[in-house]
């Protein structure tokens, strides 16, 4: 701890303690030796608290018979002989009464703890099992991903293990207690009358031999309903990953048939289970029927024939009336602990796949070998991925680790494959790769993974923002702590502790895990400037500053980057007065009317800032109704929507519904015309207070919408304007204090942090008479920002871009661009690519390989070319033909008639 | 200006005379209404065209390049229908057209304006004969100074 608190102080974290178990720890196949193995001293807890509940529970169970039987009928007894004879009888009543609440507390009590104990320890154990599970799959060897999907894998670990938790906390203590129990009865029994004891036992063994036989066929059942909702999982997966697919061909149905299929599948097998579990159910309950009809028969029988008192019959009766019900717990238990024992068992055996990576090789704090060495020495390397057909057959060259190599060849001769394992993506299956004095095999993920760089053909962006997915090159173990709400480390100390106890990773995720010296910067600030360089090297720089401009920042972490905006926003005003452009925007001002913003904006002269002032039903919020009425613009509102609903109807009635325009141009849509042309007809001849309360609201909702310049109906005369004005004032004066934080008002001077930047610089709406405003504006912000040095804060701005799920939000070239500046952000010393830019056009390729491979001069690269001719700027060219090395050489030597070379650039 | 103000303008341009007013009101709707400075370009040759202009108020020079630079051979003021041929036949813009003072102008899109020339025979007619009294026109011109 002491060493931990000097390194904390010294601003860096300490190692993360990896799993306790050790790396490579197999996972147990069945759930019993799973259990045995990480929770035998917790069980022993729970055995302890189930052994101390039996006496407690026993004295519950026996006071009242003795406050019955000795306190009231006042007969003498153990109670009495404890307590002693002298006492009074309302005073040992009161005695025994008290002793009875005192034990229902306590058995309450050991029962709460019992219960607590086993809960977490299920919790914990369901918590280790699936870090495990997890584990497993960062280790999984990349082909296995070929042969399991997302869909299968994914419900494992999120339904399929739940129950486990669950069984695993009361995996010893339910038959221990029941059990118990049984005994406990079962010997007072026995007690009572030998015979009559095995006549109550006489149907158990019956029991016991044929609730498994019948238990058998239900578990192989529950086999199969695992394997077919995995299958469900699959194909819903498959659906939308391929939903494209499905409406170009018009496969709708055919994929509803096939889910129809599956549906069945798993219908006809649940059934059968519930059918078979019913069926087992009615055989238990038949049997503990069948055994009082032995008593009542042969109990009776010996009643009458004088050999048994009806007293002892009856007490056996309620003897056996309290034994049915932990045996039907017992049953239960094995019902559930056989499920669970499938369920366990189903999942495990997904998560072996032959070849797991080593995972001391992933969790090791060895950085591997200090230097690189000069050269990458490959001999006779080969790959199959079905242990038969060879894709990489015999490979042997030797790579200068500071020059750039590619590799040629067309698809199918096994570049890809080449790529993968030289970047140890995947692992050879024949010859070897050295690599710094070492197999290339036997290198911690540690040095491939920092030391080297990857980038393939689809790369993955995480779904956060371009920064996150820039850095993430350097995220290797936590460095500094996280900055957050100070409680003196009691959050992150319980943190800890419960992850050890589950054997997860106790690292904070929250913690700052960017090694920033790793791309040769100093602080987060200089990184940024860093990932904008790269982005810009990789031709993103245009897209990233459109991305700054139209993103928002909080002006309480930037407070420089708000303020130099606002010098921004008064430079491009004084520029557009200086060039006789000042028409082009329309500026905010408290005191006039925006002619290019809507009725909405000029209301809340603001921009919303959570959902309550969203511009789309504005009309419809009380704050905003009360607002309007104090104006005195609740009628002239409705009037103007009158007038704009009929405007609109003359209008669009005779276009076709659905036509583009109503989505371009109406205030509602198709659909919703014969609604408007009901409403006018209803409505018409109407005053305000005769209309229906839905109607009044419909109609003035609709000029919120109206933009004077835009849509030149003359509706908003300047009565209305002044009115609105009016309202503008109202709104801002009286605005309650729990919906101050829902706006954020237009104010010369201040930052306004729910508008992006773009907005936040122009502050007034851009002007619809202008030609070409939008142009032009964008060409004069450009120019502003540049003569204040501010272009690249606006693009730092840009990295906090969010791009969306998988990146979708960004094109797929945006991707590979990002992947690119991602994989030399973290300063490599050899950067492996394949393709890597095939999405970019032509003239792009070009300039994006050149400016890698400027970046990454005096260091390595390989690159598996989709385009041979690009082969011409590397110093040296490997041309792969079916697997094998046709010939290498520089460029010059290998370009000449005949060569291997020469045909593919022929064929390019 | 007021949507109404700009149906009587397209009233009086000839093509657009004879059609019923909801339908010039959804055409003065959907077209946009832009300012040009004078010595601003509404479109140049070569350019791709997307819509046709109506000039609601200023004037405009039709310039096409020739080898001895750009050469005007039209001048439009209020009224005039502008840039209508690039897109009927989606060639590149034929010719460049400037404001020579500032100019106000409707821009109809392509989209509606094809929309009006199927709906309306009429409007079709109209162009055909605005077409061949232009090309009569143009072709007077380059008569008069190729004679010259």
């Amino acid at each position: 701890m002491a060493d931990s608190e000097t390194e904390a102080a010294a601003g860096r974290l300490p190692a993360p303690e990896t799993p306790g178990y050790g790396p490579n720890v197999p996972l147990e196949r069945s759930i019993f030796r799973f259990i045995m193995k990480y929770s035998k001293r917790q069980q022993l807890v729970v055995l302890a608290l189930t052994v101390i509940s039996w006496p407690v529970i026993y004295l519950t169970l026996e006071l009242p018979k003795a406050i019955i039987d000795q306190a009231i009928g006042a007969k003498g007894g153990w109670a009495r002989d404890v307590l002693g004879d002298e006492m009074e009888q309302i005073a040992f009543l009161m005695a025994l009464s008290f002793g009875f609440l005192f034990f229902v507390i306590l058995s309450g009590g050991v029962k709460y703890v019992l219960n607590v104990y086993a809960g977490r320890l299920g919790e914990q154990m369901l918590r280790r099992l699936r870090y495990m599970l997890y584990s497993r799959i960062l280790r999984f060897p990349l082909p296995h991903f070929k042969k399991v999907s997302q869909g299968e894998i994914i419900p494992m670990i999120t339904a399929e293990v739940e129950p486990v938790g669950g069984y695993i906390g009361t995996a010893t203590s339910t038959p221990l207690y029941f059990g118990g129990l049984l005994l406990v009865y079962l010997g007072f029994i026995f007690a009572q009358d030998v015979f009559l004891g095995l006549a109550a036992t006489a149907l158990y063994p019956l029991q016991i031999y044929i609730v498994p036989k019948l238990q058998k066929r239900v578990i192989a059942l529950g086999r199969s309903r695992v394997r077919e909702v995995r299958g469900l999982a699959d194909n819903i997966g498959e659906s939308i990953a391929g939903i494209t697919e499905i409406h170009a061909n018009d496969a709708s149905l055919y994929e509803r048939a096939g889910i129809a299929r599956r549906l069945d599948r798993i219908y006809t097998i649940r059934y059968e289970i519930f059918r078979r579990k019913f069926a087992i159910k009615f055989l238990n309950s038949f049997m503990a029927q069948l055994t009082p009809f032995f008593f009542y028969a042969i109990g009776g029988y010996l009643v009458i024939a004088g050999d048994m008192t009806i007293g002892a019959l009856t007490a056996v009766l309620a003897a056996y009336k309290d034994l049915s019900s932990p045996w039907k717990e017992l049953l239960n238990y094995y019902q559930l602990q056989a499920d669970i024992k499938v369920k366990y068992e189903a999942v495990v055996e997904q998560f072996d796949p032959p070849g797991l990576f080593d995972e001391t090789l992933q969790l090791t704090d060895d950085a591997g070998p200090e230097s690189m060495g000069r050269t990458l020495d490959v001999v006779g390397l080969a790959y199959s991925e079905d242990g038969q057909s060879k894709t990489v057959d015999g490979v042997t060259f030797s790579v200068d680790l500071d020059k750039h190599t590619a590799i040629v060849g067309s698809g199918s001769s096994g570049r890809d494959e080449l790529a993968l394992l030289l970047a140890r993506l995947v692992k050879g299956t024949g010859g070897r790769a050295d690599l710094a004095g070492q197999r290339l095999d036997d290198l911690p993920e540690p040095f491939t993974g920092r030391r080297m760089s990857f980038a393939g053909p689809v790369p993955y962006l995480f779904s956060t923002d371009l920064r996150a997915n820039l850095d993430y090159g350097l995220r290797h173990r936590p460095l500094r702590p996280a900055t957050g709400p100070e409680d003196g480390g009691a959050q992150r100390n319980r943190y800890v502790r419960d992850a050890r106890a589950s054997a997860n990773i106790d690292a904070d995720p929250m913690a700052d895990w960017v090694d920033y010296s790793a791309a040769g910067v100093p602080d987060r600030e200089a990184l940024d400037r860093k990932c904008v360089d790269m982005l810009r090297l990789v031709d993103l720089g245009d897209d990233l500053y459109r991305f700054g401009l139209h993103g928002t920042i909080d002006p309480g972490d930037r407070p420089d980057l708000a303020e130099a905006m606002l010098a921004a926003r008064t430079a491009l005003r004084s520029r557009l007065d200086e060039s006789d452009r000042s028409t082009l925007v329309e500026p905010f001002d408290r005191a006039r009317y925006n002619t290019n913003a809507t009725l909405a904006e000029n209301l809340l002269f603001g921009t919303p800032a959570g959902s309550a002032f969203d511009f789309d039903r504005l009309a419809e919020h009380p704050f905003v109704r009360q607002v309007i009425r104090d104006a005195g613009l609740a009628d002239t509102l409705l009037e103007v929507g009158r007038q704009l609903t009929e405007t609109m109807v003359e209008i669009f009635a005779d276009l076709p519904p659905g036509h583009a325009f109503f989505d371009q141009f109406s205030f509602f849509g198709s659909e919703e015309m014969p609604d408007y042309q009901h409403l006018l007809a209803r409505t018409s001849g109407q005053s305000a207070g005769e209309m229906r309360e839905e109607d009044r609201l419909r109609l003035r909702s609709l000029p919120f919408k109206l933009i004077p310049a835009r849509h030149r109906l003359g509706l908003l005369t300047e009565e209305i304007q002044a009115a609105v004005l009016k309202a503008r004032e109202i709104f801002a004066g009286t605005l309650p204090d729990e919906l101050r934080g829902e706006v954020e008002f237009f104010d010369p001077e201040r930052y306004n942090r729910a508008a992006t930047l773009q907005d936040n610089i122009l502050f007034g709406k851009v002007s619809y008479g202008e030609a070409n405003a939008a142009g032009k504006l964008s060409t004069m912000m450009g120019e502003v920002l540049d003569s204040l040095s501010l272009r690249e804060a606006a693009m730092v701005a840009g990295l906090a871009h969010s791009v969306g799920v998988g990146g979708a939000r960004l094109s797929a070239a945006q991707r590979q661009k990002v992947n690119m500046a991602r994989g030399l952000i973290k300063r490599p010393d050899l950067f492996i690519v394949n393709e890597g830019i095939g999405n970019l056009d032509g003239a792009a390729q070009r300039r994006v390989l050149d400016a890698v491979l400027g970046e990454m001069k005096g260091r390595g690269v390989i690159w598996s070319l989709h385009r041979p001719g690009f082969a011409r700027n590397f110093d040296r060219v490997i041309v792969l033909k079916n697997g094998r090395v046709a010939e290498q050489g520089s460029f010059a030597e290998l370009d000449r008639e005949g060569s291997a070379l020469r045909e593919l650039l022929e064929t390019e | 200006m007021s949507l109404n103000e700009e149906v009587e303008i397209l009233r009086n341009i000839p093509m657009f005379a004879n059609i019923e007013p909801s339908k010039l009101k959804l055409l003065a709707f959907t077209s946009e209404r832009h300012a040009y400075n004078e010595g601003e370009y509404l479109f140049r040759q070569g350019d791709e065209g997307d819509s046709a202009y109506i000039i609601v108020a200023g004037e405009a020079d039709v310039m096409i390049d020739t080898d001895d630079g750009p050469l005007t051979v039209a001048h439009f003021t209020k009224n005039a229908l502008i840039g209508e041929i690039a897109i009927l036949t989606d060639v590149p813009r034929t010719a460049t057209v400037k404001a020579t003072t500032r100019l106000d102008a409707m821009v109809i899109s392509k989209e509606l304006f094809f929309r009006l020339v199927m709906e309306f025979p009429q409007i079709a007619v109209e162009i055909m004969r605005e077409l061949a009294k232009r090309l009569e026109a143009t072709n007077a011109r380059i008569r008069e100074l190729t004679a010259a």
